[in-house]
């Protein structure tokens, strides 16, 4: 645990350092004013939180210091990490290994190029290390390469592996996988689908076919749907949420490359506007970079200086 | 989610109107509208603040004070002040004219550099050059193969050397280009970030070994304000000479390209706009900055437009929406053939002024369904007259349909604010902007 903490302290250390730290410089023994506020709020937007929850953050700091007659500027500073913390954790759910049914099927979803394929590999030997039976599929039929990526990442977590070859129907390799999942009482099958924007019907129909067909062989209530979203997006992620929420539901964001000098801010701007958690963090391209997401840890990585 | 921004440009004209004309305070207060617009389509907090006080020095003027219609005016120079900043017009891929010109690839995880290797390929076999593609990346899952796959699909070799550094596999593959009269060498490298010393290391070491003639960026459009950091750290390392957009197929405004701009000052040269290898485009300044204002994109839209709409007919609805002759029957029709392209919203998103327009129009299918139903179920005579569409024929519509008369009213309620929308959008465009955002002006 202190050494996961410590990893993701380190990596955001960078924007801390860059960025948040600043906060801390700027709040030190000044009085709340509008400069005050206008300073808190570019940090804010620089870090990809958005226009809209940034102003809400803001807003609510200057009831808040207005109502608790917040004189200190320090104390502005726990208000704003309180105030981020809560937004964030507002739709955490209890556990994600535990479900008290076999299989779980979790649908990795996301626009192209988020690290979705990167992320089964991971979630895979997550499971595994938490004593779980885990089975991956290929669903990505159409990338090249797809599902030769996919099965490095099954031989490095050591787990089942349902392949398909290039161009064949994911759907139908969806339903072998959960087939396959259900008569060897895997506790995890984890099914890797291709990259596609949200703005392409087409595609996203295919990716209903995909959680339609798979429902033939597992309970809808045991599919979770989560969306891979690259911490480097700005305001579009909101978009991608929603979509693709319409489109298969979305009970789950796992939000990578935190490793990087990007602040992920779009994740309260996601959490602020729609009721989504953030289940895991991707913070690097190795098989044990990814951390389930804890946002007291995250505001106060970022916020610690 | 679409046409937000052209909402508040909306509101801007209108307050701007109502003011009649142009004072300190309502530029201003415009301009605030045209800051949060920016930094909503993902501009850097810096390059927005920036931005937005070279266009207040250019929109305080007399010029402006003494417009008619001022708020033209404002997104006139907002507009040209963003092309300036995304470049006059468009700049080429450095011309292969020596073998072999070398074009060295590098960007962030993930951003389409695989991808855009094959498509430059594609696209320099099509010009009837012979070239060669590099997989420099020796570390992601399967990388190799992957160019492999996309070289075998287009019938262009692929060059690796198997246990051999970057900069190694690099040297060699100049080396057996210059004696296999390959007229493009591609490197794809590795993704990378741009705060990993060793591998922006390594990146300087190829490019110390093979003198390339295009050091390329190539970034996602989706990037957020991150996109500063990480252009600035690329090109500080390897004096960038262009910069590839990816993924510029989505609805992303794409404020990054502003950002990576400013930081770089290196062109943008192409943008990649699908999954395909034949989906490369050229950099085209005045769209990208209508894209970014949310002013919509017209043209890409009819482009767009030409590959699933029956051609003739997408010109004739042209010269409609140019007439204000824009009826529920071409409504309809349009229905139908954009169903074929896409989600509706993207669509509509890229057809300025629509955003405010069809607001509340439900855009999911079922209720596309109704509304389908409802116009299905008026005379030619309706669907070209709606205005002539009164109680009774209302109260028919609607039980034809299987709706109600309230259902009927909401539709047309819409369609005539979309009407409206379109004629205030000819208005302005005829008056106001430049060509090239003027998007009836093809
Ligand atoms: N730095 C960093 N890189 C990551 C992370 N997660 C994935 N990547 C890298 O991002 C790139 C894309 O990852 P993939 O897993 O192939 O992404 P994908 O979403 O499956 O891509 P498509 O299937 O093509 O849509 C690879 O180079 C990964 O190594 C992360 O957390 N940090
Ligand atoms: N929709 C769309 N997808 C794209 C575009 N360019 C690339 N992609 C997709 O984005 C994903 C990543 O593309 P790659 O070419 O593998 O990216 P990369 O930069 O080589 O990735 P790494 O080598 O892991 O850093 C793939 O799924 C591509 O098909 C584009 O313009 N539009
Ligand atoms: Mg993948
Ligand atoms: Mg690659």
């Amino acid at each position: 645990m202190i050494s996961k903490l410590k990893k993701l302290k380190q990596s955001l250390s960078k924007t801390r350092d860059n960025i948040f730290g600043k906060i801390g410089r700027i709040v030190t023994g000044r009085k709340i004013d509008d400069d005050l506020l206008d300073e808190i709020e570019e940090i804010l937007l620089k870090s990809d939180i958005g226009v809209g929850a940034t102003d809400k953050i803001i807003e609510n700091l200057r009831e808040e210091a207005r109502a608790e007659k917040v004189v200190d500027s320090e104390e502005v500073f726990s208000l704003l990490k309180k105030e981020m913390a809560e937004i964030l954790e507002k739709n955490k759910k209890k556990s994600l290994i535990e479900n008290g049914f076999k299989p779980a099927v979790w649908l990795i979803t996301g626009v192209n190029g988020t690290g979705k394929t990167t992320t089964v590999g991971k979630l895979a030997r997550y499971f595994k290390a938490n004593g779980k039976s885990v089975m991956i599929a290929a669903c990505d039929t159409f990338r090249a390469a797809a599902v030769e990526q996919l099965g490095i990442w099954a031989d490095r977590s050591g787990v089942d592996f349902i392949k398909a070859h290039t161009g064949a129907d994911p759907a139908a390799v969806a339903f072998d996988a959960a087939t396959a999942a259900k008569t060897r009482g895997v506790d995890f099958l984890i099914i890797d689908t291709a990259g596609r924007l949200h703005t392409k019907a087409n595609l996203m129909e295919e990716l209903k076919k995909i959680r339609r067909v798979t429902e033939k062989v597992i309970p809808s209530e045991h599919i979770f749907s989560k969306l891979i979203i690259d911490g480097t997006t700005g305001q579009n992620a909101v978009s991608q949420v929603k979509v693709f929420a319409s489109a298969v539901g979305c009970d789950g964001l796992i939000v990578t490359k935190l490793d990087g000098t990007a602040k992920g801010g779009i994740m309260v701007a996601i959490a602020e506007e729609l009721s989504v958690p953030v289940d895991f963090i991707g913070i690097g391209e190795s098989i044990e970079d990814l951390q389930p997401f804890d946002a007291d840890e995250y505001v106060e990585a970022l916020f610690e200086s | 989610m679409f046409g937000e921004l052209v909402d508040k440009f909306d509101d801007i004209f209108r307050t701007l109107r109502g003011a009649g004309k142009l004072s300190e305070k309502n530029i201003k207060d415009s301009l605030r509208e045209v800051r949060r617009a920016l930094l909503e389509a993902d501009v850097n907090y810096k390059v927005v603040k920036e931005f937005v006080k070279s266009v207040e020095q250019s929109a305080v003027g007399e010029k402006v004070l003494k417009s008619i219609e001022p708020g033209q005016q404002i997104v006139k120079i907002v507009h040209d002040e963003l092309i300036k900043v995304l470049g006059e017009k468009a700049v080429p891929l450095a011309p292969m004219d020596k073998a072999p010109t070398v074009y060295m690839l590098c960007g962030l995880q993930g951003s389409g550099k695989t991808t855009l290797s094959g498509k430059l390929a594609l696209s320099a076999k099509r010009k009837n050059k012979k070239p060669l593609l590099v997989a420099a990346d020796i570390y992601r899952p399967a990388a190799v193969k992957q160019l492999k796959v996309l070289g075998d699909s287009i019938g262009v070799e692929v060059f690796s050397l198997e246990g051999k550094k970057p900069p190694e596999i690099c040297l060699e593959a100049k080396k057996y280009a210059e004696q296999n009269f390959i007229d493009l060498v591609i490197l794809d490298t590795a993704g990378r970030l741009h705060i990993d010393e060793e591998l922006m290391e390594e990146l300087d070491q190829i490019k110390a070994k093979v003198d390339p003639d295009e050091m390329l960026l190539v970034a996602d459009s989706m990037t957020g304000q991150d996109a500063v950091n990480l252009a600035e750290q690329f090109h500080q390392q390897l004096d960038l000479t262009g910069v590839a957009l990816t993924k510029l197929d989505g609805d992303a405004r794409g404020g990054a390209a502003i950002s990576i701009r400013k930081v770089t000052g290196c062109p943008i040269k192409v943008v990649s706009i699908g999954e395909k290898l034949s989906d490369l485009e050229p950099f085209h300044p005045e769209r990208m900055a209508s894209r970014i204002l949310g002013m919509g994109d017209i043209v890409t839209l009819v482009e767009k437009a030409q590959d699933s709409i029956d051609i003739e007919k997408a010109e004739k609805l042209e010269k409609k929406l140019r007439k204000n002759a824009f009826t529920l029957e071409d409504f309809y029709d349009q229905m139908q053939q954009l169903k074929k392209m896409g989600p509706l919203e993207s669509l509509v998103g890229m057809i300025p002024g629509m955003g405010k327009a069809l607001k509340g129009v439900q855009i999911d299918e079922s209720g596309m369904r109704r509304v389908e139903a409802m116009i299905q179920s008026m005379t030619p005579y309706e669907r070209r007259n709606p205005g002539m569409i009164d109680g009774s024929r209302k109260s028919r519509i609607a039980a034809g349909s299987g709706s109600s008369v309230q259902n009927v009213n909401l539709l047309l309620k819409q369609f005539f604010a979309m009407q409206k929308m379109i004629k205030n959008v000819n208005k302005f465009k005829i008056k106001g902007l430049p060509k090239g955002a003027n998007p009836f002006q093809m």
